[in-house]
């Protein structure tokens, strides 16, 4: 059969809010205490306790809910999912079924530089379970409570995702847009965001969703991108054997690198949901969620698409700068103070800065670096009083301690030498005292040029104007044939 | 001097005088439930040291003239499926056999705050699921007009300690009558306030939406007192509760409207009690209340639609009570379903295995949801009609309950028949409703018979006000000598 099939993904990501209380109780939601630590009667599920709505948790949702373009029900519901389970004390999950808080919105994504919309159905409030820890040292498994309670938003997309590659784009917009709101932490690695994937084939075009397999709890970005395009391929293997497709629950191994079947339709739970009778209608104000909506910033998405357009940046740098929230900031300090070409502003960003940082394990706000200062050196560069070279020395230091690059140039005595007469003499100089080079050049080995250059700048002890030392270069040496045009520029 | 027979209100203006201490009141307690209890067995637990450290406290409090709370020194007992810190809370379950919270139920803590002293814990059915006190995995408690006879339930050992002068005060509480009828059968007050009058905080969940802690007394007067201590809003706990202050008793039965509800008033009701009910009614009507008959067609539906409901909440309320922090996992245990099975079953007695059963039937997707879906659309046509009469009346009086005291064991193994016995409770139950049951009379053998009153919601103080006319016009209800 030559059909080709498209993929069709969902995903449904659980969110741990960070809250400064757990979601029906009033411990402390933390991660990485000592286990049992941070627990009481509500979220131990003690006979006689009763749970109370934390009222930060219902706005988080719905900023999020406003973030996403959705709907928010003024009037939702609070449902009881009761299944056994070790981890779950009361043995039941307090979620939202058959209303939730937030429905039908939808959220851009950049996939290779083009938008692309995909749908939110809905996004659920919801209680954390605890954690077992599975010790061969200890006589059974381990369970800590910690966790119960924790507040989380189920963000559920529609399958409108078409690729592994969209998905894990779509995992980074939703973790960048939970970062930008302050409602999570979004650290995979602590569990404070996980992913169900549900994946399904069908003919290119096709209108109808295959049948859908479902991965639940992967635990990181990579992981999910594995598992779906593992999940694709094994569907179209199926299909293309002339077998069907089962729905099932598969459990992804991303050790092995593949997935097999956990649950099939017929054992699926019933999880005899119905309306917790602790906790009345969820209510809110027409006021309340208008005022929520006008604490919505700007989301990455957004502003990278505006980069582009008023800083014709391209897709991936202004997707990349637009993510973090404290370098988007940064860089929208530095831009209004107009003094200098934004792509100059963002190639330091994304370049030496991005370099310092990470070597750091720092933020730009964690540094001294302020946008007036930045701008001020990079100016500096442009009107041709500050070498490249030697403003890597200035930004350490303006990353260091808050001072003018202006004054730093002038006590350093970097102020670079764009003076003809004196750099004519370092240029005569640097020739006769490298005839080899010279020679080579005018054999057409043009990248002598390059070398000349850098003796110029050694001999200027750094402070040289490298466009004029350059040029001054080419026309002392000029000969009959052309000095060649893609000669490389220096940064 | 025979502190132990006093009423709450006596014994407090007594402390006051400092004619009595705290500590005498106990003394003379202790030594009554002594000679008592082995006919009543009333109590799970007597809790001396704890109560007498309250009492020293509240004396000193007294001899040093500092101000105590409304109930200083007045012991109040309180039924086992209230949460006290630090005190076997057992819901007489074998499953919760050796339970101690580390809290304390909000009633229980505004009890304190008001300086009551608690001697004892008190029997109930299983997890509060029955209507006899027998299905207790402990003691069954007895009548104390005739220890051949049930108290009435679930909260058997309530009523059964207050009418036996073990207790001038009690907790219950009250799910589709357990306050009410025991309280009927044992010839004492029972108050089952609105639902969210008194915070849920602290007492262990049957159906949550039904569920209210209530008070018991010898007279009206104690019964509004102990209300009045324990009700009012707790936002911090309780996210069922209103905030509610009950103003004291509001004594008018001149001009009082009584709604008569003919469906209270049929076969399955025994003629003696219908007999008595309308003789106390007639009273009031003498006294210038107002009598209109009404009608409350749904009525017949609400026992079955309590059964589905409150079993659909009890069969999730319940299953945190799977062996791992609660009750015996057993060793046979190999998988976890095992366990779970192994550990309920041994922990939960028959009635309330059944009852889970049921309500996980009830919960279970397809067929059976539609009863579930139906129940509750019942349940809001009978709170709409009990709205509708309440257009036209102040009070509806019923009976509480369809017949006096059973004998012990006559239907414990009837689940259905003795459902029965919440027949008049249940609908006010369901339409969250207060409702009181007080002492109207006695059976041709001497047992007591309950009169109930239904008010709208918060309609506690005119309910007790109406109540207190009854009791007062009648010169008061009859203590059993034992």
């Amino acid at each position: 059969m030559g059909l080709d099939y498209e993929t069709a993904v969902g995903l449904e990501v659980h969110a741990e809010l960070c809250t400064k209380t757990k979601i029906f109780c009033g411990c402390q939601n933390a991660f990485g205490a000592q286990p049992n630590t941070l627990c009481c009667p509500v979220c131990m599920g003690l006979p006689g306790a009763l749970p109370v709505l934390n009222r930060q948790a219902v706005d988080d949702a719905i900023r999020m809910g406003h973030a996403l373009c959705c709907s928010i029900n003024r009037v939702s519901r609070l449902d009881r999912k009761n299944y056994f389970y070790p981890d779950l004390p009361k043995a039941y999950q307090i979620t939202q079924r058959d209303v939730p808080l937030c429905e039908h919105g939808s959220v851009q994504i950049l996939v290779d530089g083009v938008v692309r919309r995909i749908g939110i159905t809905r996004i659920q409030l919801e209680e954390d379970a605890g954690k077992l820890m599975y010790d061969d040292s200890a006589d059974g498994i381990l369970a800590d409570y910690n966790r119960c309670g924790v507040p989380l938003i189920e963000i559920v997309s529609e399958p409108d995702l078409r690729s592994a590659k969209e998905a894990k784009i779509f995992l980074e917009t939703i973790t960048g847009i939970l970062l930008t709101l302050g409602i999570s932490d979004a650290k995979m690695q602590e569990g404070s965001i996980r992913a169900d994937v549900n994946v399904s084939i069908r003919p290119c075009g096709g209108q109808e969703l295959g049948t859908r397999t479902e991965m639940k709890n992967i635990g990181s970005f990579g992981a999910v991108y594995r598992a779906i395009e593992y999940e694709a391929r094994r569907q179209m293997a199926v299909v293309r054997g002339g077998g069907v497709i089962e729905q099932q629950t598969r459990r992804w191994n991303d050790a092995k690198g593949k997935s097999c079947v956990m649950r099939t339709k017929e054992d699926a739970q019933d999880y005899r949901f119905f309306p917790d009778p602790d906790l009345p209608a969820l209510e809110v104000s027409k006021a309340h969620v208008q005022a929520l909506k006008h604490t919505i910033p700007e989301l990455p998405v957004a502003k990278a698409l505006r980069y582009i357009r008023e800083y014709g940046l391209c897709a991936a740098d202004a997707l990349l700068l637009a993510s973090g929230k404290e370098r988007s900031a940064f860089f929208d300090s530095c831009a209004e103070h107009k003094r200098c070409d934004p792509i100059s502003i963002v190639h330091w960003m994304l370049g030496d800065i991005a370099k310092i940082l990470n070597e750091r394990r720092m933020e730009i706000t964690d540094t001294a670096l302020t946008s007036e200062n930045l701008t001020e050196m990079i100016a500096l560069i442009e009107c041709g009083r500050l070498s490249g070279t030697a403003a890597k020395g200035v930004l350490e230091s303006i990353m260091e301690r808050d001072v003018a690059p202006k004054k730093l140039v002038e006590e350093m005595g970097l102020a670079q030498i764009s003076d003809p007469e004196t750099l004519l003499k370092i240029v005569n100089g640097v020739l006769s005292q490298n005839s080899k080079a010279v020679a080579d050049y005018q054999c057409g080995k043009t990248n002598a040029i390059g070398f000349l250059v850098g003796q110029c700048m050694k001999a200027s002890k750094g402070k040289g104007n490298p466009t004029l030392l350059r040029e001054m270069i080419v026309s002392a040496l000029k000969q009959p044939k052309k000095p060649d045009q893609k000669a490389p520029v220096a940064k | 001097m025979k502190l132990y027979s006093k009423t709450a209100a006596e014994l407090s203006g007594l402390l006051r005088k400092k004619e009595i201490t705290a500590c005498e009141i106990l003394d003379d307690l202790f030594a009554r439930i002594a000679a008592v209890e082995p006919q009543i067995d009333a109590f799970l637990s007597v809790t001396t040291d704890t109560a007498y450290a309250k009492a020293r406290a509240v004396d000193e409090k007294l001899a040093r003239a500092q101000p105590v709370g409304p109930l200083a020194g007045i012991p109040v007992g309180i039924k086992d499926n209230i949460c006290t810190k630090g005190l076997k809370t057992t819901c007489a379950s074998k499953m919760l056999e050796n339970f101690v919270p580390p809290y304390s139920a909000t009633a229980v803590e505004k009890l304190d705050a008001a300086d009551a002293v608690i001697p004892g814990k008190l029997n109930l059915d299983e997890f509060a699921m029955g209507s006899s006190c027998e299905s207790s995995y402990f003691k069954p408690t007895k009548n104390p007009w005739d220890p051949a006879r049930v108290p009435g339930g679930s909260s058997g050992g309530s009523a059964a300690a207050v009418a036996a002068c073990e207790m001038p005060l009690a907790l219950g509480s009250d799910t589709g009558g357990s306050v009410r009828c025991p309280a009927a059968l044992c010839g004492v007050v029972g108050l089952k306030p609105t639902y969210g009058a008194v915070s849920r905080f602290g007492l262990v969940a049957f159906a949550s939406s039904l569920d209210q802690i209530g008070t018991f007394g010898r007279t009206v007067e104690d019964t509004a007192l102990l209300f009045g201590a324990i009700c009012g809003a707790d936002f911090a706990h309780d996210a069922t509760g209103r905030d509610y202050h009950f103003p004291g008793l509001l004594q008018r039965a001149k001009g009082l409207r009584i709604g008569v509800p003919r469906e209270y008033f049929c076969s399955g009701i025994d003629a003696e009690i219908q007999t008595a009910v309308w003789k106390a009614v007639k009273q009031l009507e003498a006294l210038g209340a107002v009598l209109l008959e009404v009608s409350l067609p749904s009525t017949k539906y609400a026992l079955p639609v309590y059964k589905i409901i409150s079993s659909a909440e009890a069969s999730s309320n319940l299953a945190r009570f799977d062996g791992i922090r609660y009750g015996h996992p057993g060793r046979a245990a190999g998988t976890m379903d095992e366990l779970y099975s192994s550990a309920r079953s041994d922990g939960f007695g028959p009635e309330v295995q059944r009852r889970i059963l049921l309500g996980t039937l009830a919960l279970s997707g397809g067929e059976m949801q539609k009863y579930l879906r139906r129940a509750q659309g019942m349940r809001r046509k009978i709170a709409q009609e009990f709205a509708a009469v309440f257009c036209t009346c102040d009070v509806i009086a019923t009976p509480t309950t369809p017949a006096t005291a059973l004998l012990l064991r006559e239907r414990k193994n009837d689940p259905a028949g003795m459902q029965a016995s919440d027949l008049c409770t249940v609908a006010a139950s369901l339409a969250g409703l207060p409702g009181v049951s007080v002492p109207c009379g006695f059976d041709h053998s001497g047992l007591p018979i309950g009169l109930q009153m239904i008010g709208p919601k918060f309609s506690e103080a005119t309910l007790l006000g109406a109540a207190k006319s009854y009791e007062t016009a009648i010169g008061g209800f009859a203590v059993k000598e034992l």
